[in-house]
């Protein structure tokens, strides 16, 4: 009997999976970073209108975000088919855009509140009425940095 | 005495498994987006200390009534023309002193682009996305003589550069460089557009 017993020729080694868990690992850790959890369900219908000129809103901790536009299905018996505007997760009227706008400034870090940005993501179908009156709330506050939150594409599909 | 058994060994066969779960977790509740849209700035509440007078020649009226129609200058306009009007509105350079433009030098229009001011007026019951299109061709206006002198004078497109000084990713050493270009493009066509409160009739 021979001491070494030969290796049988064309027998494939296994591949080693031992480093599987840390590749996964990996991607677990790289998601688990890019990851913003959605704060707040949208109640209103939004779909926003296309422009051509837009500029990237950076830095999201810097931005209030205001909905506007008529109430979802479920919420249209409670709360009608009118464009509403929505701040965080319920309805609210025109006069609680200002002290809603001062609460969330309040809530940054004080180097940061002087260069926030209101983002208004206003469905296309809604009436400018609506959003003349946020903005002369927004004016009152003092909170006159806006952003018109739209796509990307060509401004002349809005009209059909 | 007898020997002390060594602890068993925790299997970690199941990690990948745990990990994989995990992973699918977060790669379906992933969004990687930024919004994106137009920037505009509010005038203050408060109106400002001096009036200040501003001859008609150099107000650019655009009003938008509620079926969207649009009438521009006392002229009804369609809006795939507004662009062209207001760019011949911005650099039409009646006094003479602005020395890239290229406009007509007609005397009814605006003296030079830093006096063009144009005003937008909407009813309330316009549609959103009517005046979004509008502000979108009148922003489009203002950056696409912008870009002419960013490309004449840099050899690139101006909004390519705001871009990148905005983007906060860029080496510092660029953006300082890019701060002065931006600044001396904004300055030959600084925007100057004012919304008027909404008439109500």
């Amino acid at each position: 009997m021979a001491k070494f017993t030969k290796k049988k020729d064309g027998d494939l080694p296994a591949v080693s999976t031992a480093s599987l868990p840390d590749i996964v690992f990996m991607l677990l850790f790289f998601f688990m970073t890019v990851t913003t959890m959605k704060d707040s369900s949208l109640m209103v219908e939004n779909t926003l209108p296309n422009a051509t000129e837009v500029k990237k809103l950076e830095k999201k901790d810097r931005v209030i975000y205001i909905y506007v536009g008529k109430p979802t299905q479920e919420y249209q018996k409670v709360f009608g088919s009118e464009p509403k505007i929505q701040l965080n997760d319920k309805f609210a009227n025109v006069d609680e855009v200002g002290s809603f706008i001062l609460a969330e400034r309040a809530k940054k870090p004080q180097e940061l509140q002087n260069v926030l940005t209101t983002a208004l993501k206003v469905d296309k179908n809604a009436n400018m009425g609506l959003i003349t009156d946020i903005k002369q709330e927004l004016r009152k506050v003092n909170a006159l940095k806006v952003n018109y939150t739209t796509y990307e594409g060509d401004a002349f599909n809005n009209l059909q | 005495m007898p020997r002390r058994k060594a602890a068993p060994e925790v299997n970690a066969g199941s990690m990948a498994d745990i990990a994989f779960l995990l992973l699918i977790f977060f790669l379906v509740t992933t969004t990687i987006e930024t919004d994106a849209g137009l920037d505009r700035m509010l005038p203050p509440i408060e109106p400002p200390d001096t009036d200040v007078v501003i001859k008609q020649k150099n107000i650019f009226t655009v009003n938008i009534n509620k079926n969207g129609q649009l009438l521009v200058e006392d002229n009804l306009m369609e809006l795939k023309d507004l662009r062209k009007a207001a760019i011949a509105f911005l650099e039409n350079n009646a006094d003479g002193s602005c020395t890239f433009c290229k406009g007509k030098k007609d005397q009814s229009s605006s003296d030079n682009p830093t006096k063009a001011i144009i005003s937008l007026k909407n009813d309330r019951e316009t549609k959103y996305s009517t005046y979004i299109t509008v502000q979108n061709e009148l922003v489009g206006a203002y950056n696409d003589l912008r870009n002419r002198e960013a490309q004449r004078l840099y050899n690139r497109d101006f909004t390519k550069m705001e871009a990148e000084y905005l983007n906060p990713e860029t080496p510092s050493a660029i953006r300082d460089e890019l701060k002065d270009k931006v600044k001396r493009i904004q300055d030959m066509f600084p925007q100057k557009l004012s919304e008027a409160e909404t008439s109500t009739n």
